[in-house]
């Protein structure tokens, strides 16, 4: 039987249908048109899939459509104000820390997730909490730099 | 495909009904970073998912007795977060804190990881050698079991049709006490136990060992408690030559199966070093507590 789901996605009443199997990655993607959260592995290894639940980071493929009843999810697609992009965006396009793009928005989301908790991270601790996100193109390194370069403007940002 | 339901029942009482109503197709639903990529894989078929997570009390931690009353459907990160019950059970939270990733992290719980049923599962050791209890719910009523009697065997738990863990519980704390776990895996994150190792103790205000308990993971189809091996922590203090006899008993009790991800020699050979490494972190986070 078909579910009927609402929820709060990046800040709007969302409705939809849902089949019981379907997950939150699919609805996002099929039923609601957001289709920035990528499938990669559809098994909670790659991280591309990357959302926020009720300030929980999650993967989207490993949660169902139904499972969204009520609560408030946040995607890439809310990250960016307008045409005006979060730190976290520019950061990654100043290193150079996407090459084909694929793996960028669970990134972003991600690390968006570890910034607004830790406004500070060392460097080990964004690698943990970046461990659940795979890339396979650019080596992690300048992922890292770059986030920890958004957090250190961000820091900025704050004091002045 | 075949027809699948999906149901967030607001009682444990209607869960139950729902999951005996389904039969053997019927599966409840924690965080789901189990059963949803079972079902993806097409390993598993269900007919009914009854989704826990809607049931007062299946989500969150509250202190009772002396103890904690952790809600099945807890997740790892919210057992992180709980600053009282990290002090009192640092082996249990540090346990379950080691399944997979942040994103992982934000909804898989302790419950699932017990009813997966994996001889892998990282958080059953600790919990097992924390003595826990599980509050099973089922269409005739509920029963407290001891968490190591859930498992029977790998993908299989004692169970009964209709019925499923509510919460889970962890006895009240002693003075002096804590636990610890430490697994081996090829990698430094996102991988599954090859060994993964236990201990809970309990100390006299002299330093003396007057309680402990050591459950071994990955090296049997459940988890091992390793009851000779913990016999010989008592009466010491965990000195040099405790601790190579405690290597020794608890080699003896491994029956580790040879895989691609170690053979069974290595398995026993690693279950020493471990228990000897986390018994010397228990032992020293029950000491600061003197
Ligand atoms: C990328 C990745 C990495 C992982 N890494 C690890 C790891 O390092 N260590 C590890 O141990 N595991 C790991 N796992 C496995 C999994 O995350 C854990 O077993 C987790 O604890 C399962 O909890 P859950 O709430 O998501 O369970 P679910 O998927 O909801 O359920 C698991 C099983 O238990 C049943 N079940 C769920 N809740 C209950 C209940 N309350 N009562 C009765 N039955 C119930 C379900 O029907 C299902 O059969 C990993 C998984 C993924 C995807
Ligand atoms: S698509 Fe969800 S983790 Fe890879
Ligand atoms: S940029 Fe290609 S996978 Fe990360």
């Amino acid at each position: 039987m078909k579910q009927h789901v609402t929820a709060t996605v990046n800040g709007d009443p969302v409705e939809f249908l849902s089949d019981p199997g379907m997950t939150l990655l699919d609805a996002l993607r099929d039923e609601l048109g957001l289709t920035g959260s990528k499938e990669g592995c559809g098994s909670g290894d790659c991280g591309a899939c990357s959302v926020v639940v009720d300030g929980r980071l999650v993967c989207s493929c490993l949660m169902l459509a139904a499972e969204a009843e009520g609560h408030r999810i946040e995607t890439i697609e809310g990250m960016a104000e307008g045409s005006v992009l979060h730190p976290l965006q520019r950061k990654f396009i100043e290193h150079a820390a996407l090459q084909c793009g694929f793996c960028t928005p669970g990134l972003l989301v991600a690390a968006k997730a570890l910034l607004d908790s830790n406004p500070d991270p060392s460097e080990t601790e964004v690698r943990y909490w970046l461990a659940g996100n795979l890339c396979r193109c650019t080596g992690y390194d300048k992922v890292i730099r770059a986030v920890m370069d958004a957090g250190a403007e961000m820091r900025q940002a704050r004091v002045a | 495909m075949s027809q699948l339901d999906y149901l967030a029942p607001a009682s444990a009482e209607d869960a139950a009904k729902a999951l005996a109503a389904g039969g053997d197709t019927a599966r409840p639903l924690s965080g789901g970073t189990d059963l949803l990529v079972q079902l993806r894989a097409g390993r598993l078929k269900p007919g009914l998912i009854v989704d826990l997570k809607k049931i007062p009390g299946a989500i969150g931690i509250r202190e009772e007795a002396g103890g904690f009353v952790i809600g099945a459907a807890t997740s790892g990160a919210a057992l992180g977060e709980h600053a009282p019950l990290v002090r009192a059970w640092p082996g249990v939270v540090e346990a379950t804190n080691l399944i997979g990733s942040t994103q992982i992290q934000g909804r898989a719980s302790m419950a699932g990881n017990i009813c997966n049923a994996s001889p892998a599962a990282d958080s059953v050791p600790a919990l097992v050698a924390a003595r826990a209890t599980c509050v099973v719910v089922g269409p005739t009523g509920r029963r407290t079991v001891p968490v190591e009697e859930i498992p029977v065997g790998p993908g299989r738990t004692s169970l009964a049709p209709g019925e499923f863990v509510l919460e889970i519980r962890l006895p009240p704390r002693g003075f002096h006490a804590a636990d610890a776990y430490l697994r081996s895996i090829p990698r430094t994150e996102m991988d599954i136990a090859v060994v993964g190792v236990a201990v809970n103790l309990t100390l006299g205000v002299d330093g003396v060992i007057t309680d402990a308990r050591i459950a071994l993971g990955a090296v049997g189809p459940t988890v091992i408690v390793a009851r000779e091996a913990a016999a010989v922590l008592v009466g010491t203090r965990a000195e040099d030559d405790v601790l190579a006899r405690l290597d020794e008993a608890a080699r003896a009790v491994c029956r580790p199966i040879s895989d691609k991800r170690g053979t069974a020699e290595f398995r026993t050979k690693i279950t020493g070093v471990l228990a000897r490494r986390v018994a010397t972190i228990a032992y020293a986070r029950a000491k600061e507590r003197i």
